[in-house]
């Protein structure tokens, strides 16, 4: 008895230090943005007294379902082009020898701890009108030499592709790393081509990462804001563009927040499923192959 | 048995899609000419220049007590909470999972937001502190998750042997628990580090008058400023990064 009241208490110890903090500065917060929805706005960018539905009414303007069906869209292809680059790249990283792979794993996690501005920048040199990018594919007959290759959606997918691909890139790696790949020359030793032998025993086989990755890279993706902002222009906002517009521009807060609370909510619900699944990975029943 | 080169291909292709920019940036930071289009030799010219400019000075300083404070709080939280989640299995322990794990996928914009509203709602003034405290928020549960990473090839039999032996808690937690994750509690310090010097979007919210950080320095510089002085700067953050990873690295590897 009084060793598992000690390890209670340690369990309390170590438990309530990031759980209070998280509980204030992250859970309360997001509960905020809801109620603030229904407060009425001031003149000077704070909030008013009493409560009101009209941040509710005017977040009915018809230029949002056009902004939204954007911005699903656009995460959604990100989501689709950094996989399918993602799945060969971590098929192969796998399959390399152990100093190559330590190389090339070394090359894809540098991008992701340097500067995200800097690299959106970097881009946005590479696409301008003068720049190297641009003057190539000219020189090449490959675009019109007055096309624009900056400030549209275009861009804004190229740049998303960019900054999320090694997000996708090391959980698919992580998978791959510890799939079998016997099993594929089983398969091809029992008559299978190819690419059935990579659809039907690879891809199954690395489906845990292809969902993490998948999750990492669709929810971030919904709430794109810089990018669109630097290399996006008038006809290739996003949802986030919206919310800081309402924030730092117009100064209503009540209207961001509104835009915020939608976009919470719609980023709840892949999160939920993610997390549901991440429950049930524990089970030791699983093996690698079960659904194959 | 022929295998397929397209593997190889899209990684090749990857990886150049990866550095094209970063090296375009580098060499253009060298660039005597304004615009990027043309090589007009090379030159120190935009480093010069960089080195005058006060405000970047200014925020260099911001971003690096930022830095440092949150990692420091950071780690301890951070520490504490994948301690827990290892240890115990109990459902406490599984909500407490939900909460560290959900501020990874969020996107930055809403804790932004979300913070900005909870600071102007309660009343505290926005500044450096709330920049901390919205920095230590996102930290923990990096630093918590390189951590539990840790802890799953971690021996706790090695624990209850110092206990057997008559080492109280104190003593197993210095002399045992802390030496022993200690490459795992740096990489995630680390990891938290760059966190905090990198990001713009939740600070750029959370930010009050006087409190520039050098990513919002940055941002109003790609906005308003002069390219080549960015490509200068960038440059130099690429080379202070790429030494940050080496180092990471090093202490990555050295698994006991």
């Amino acid at each position: 008895m009084k060793v598992e009241q000690r390890s209670r208490l340690t369990e309390w110890l170590v438990t309530a230090p990031s759980f209070a903090w998280l509980a204030v500065l992250f859970v309360a917060p997001t509960l905020i943005v809801f109620a603030i929805t229904f407060k009425p706005p001031d003149p000077y960018g704070g909030l008013g007294p009493g409560w009101t539905l009209g941040t509710l009414r005017s977040l009915a303007d018809p230029n949002y379902p056009a902004i939204i069906w954007r911005t699903l869209w656009l995460s959604v292809l990100n989501t689709a082009f950094c996989i399918l680059l993602s799945v060969p790249t971590g098929y192969h990283i796998a399959r390399a020898p152990l100093r190559v792979r330590q190389m090339i794993l070394l090359l894809v996690i540098v991008p992701f701890w340097t500067s995200f501005l800097i690299r959106i920048f970097a881009w946005k040199i590479l696409l301008h009108p003068d720049g190297l990018l641009k003057q190539a594919l000219v020189h090449l007959h490959l675009v019109q030499p007055n096309a624009l290759l900056l400030y549209n959606a275009r861009a804004v997918l190229l740049v998303m592709v960019y900054t999320y691909l090694p997000f996708a890139i090391l959980p698919i790696y992580a998978a791959a790393e510890k799939f079998d790949f016997t099993l594929i020359e089983a398969a091809r030793d029992l008559g299978a081509h190819q690419l059935r032998a990579f659809f039907s025993v690879f891809i199954p086989g690395i489906r845990r990462g292809l969902m993490t990755a998948i999750l990492v890279v669709f929810i971030p993706s919904l709430g794109s804001y810089v990018i669109p902002d630097i290399v996006g222009g008038p006809s290739s906002q996003m949802i986030g563009n919206k919310i800081a517009q309402r924030t730092f521009v117009d100064r209503n807060l009540p209207h961001a927040s509104g835009l915020s609370a939608f976009l919470t909510l719609a980023v709840l619900v892949p999160l939920a499923g993610a997390l549901f699944l991440q429950g049930k990975r524990a089970k030791p029943t699983d093996i690698v192959l079960e659904d194959a | 048995m022929k295998k397929s080169r397209l593997p190889f291909y899209t990684t090749l292709l990857v990886l150049a899609f990866f550095y094209l920019p970063i090296a375009v940036l580098i060499l253009n930071s060298f660039n005597a000419s304004r615009f990027s289009s043309a090589w007009e030799g090379f030159s120190l010219v935009w480093y010069r220049k960089l080195v005058t400019q006060r405000e970047i000075l200014h925020a260099l300083t911001n971003t690096l007590v930022i830095a440092f404070t949150a990692t420091a709080a950071s780690v301890v939280l951070g520490t504490t909470a994948a301690f827990a989640l290892h240890r115990f299995g109990t459902r406490l322990q599984r909500l407490h999972y939900v909460l560290i794990y959900t501020p990874l996928v969020v996107p930055e914009i809403l804790m932004g937001m979300s913070l900005l509203l909870f600071f102007v709602a309660i009343g505290v003034k926005l500044g450096l502190f709330t920049i901390f405290l919205a920095h230590v928020t996102f930290c923990i549960s990096y630093v918590a998750m390189v951590v539990l990473a840790r802890l799953q090839d971690f021996d706790f039999s090695i624990v209850e042997a110092a206990q057997d032996l008559g080492a109280g808690w104190w003593v197993t937690l210095w002399r045992v628990l802390l030496p022993l994750l200690a490459p795992g509690i740096a990489a995630g310090a680390l990891l938290a580090f760059t966190l905090s010097i990198d990001d713009f979007v939740i600070s750029f919210f959370v930010a009050g008058p006087g409190s520039t950080t050098l990513p919002i320095r940055i941002y109003s510089m790609i906005k308003h400023g002069s390219p080549p002085l960015i490509n200068a700067l960038s440059t130099i953050l690429l080379v202070l990064t790429f030494a940050l990873v080496w180092v990471s690295q090093r202490l990555v590897k050295e698994k006991p």
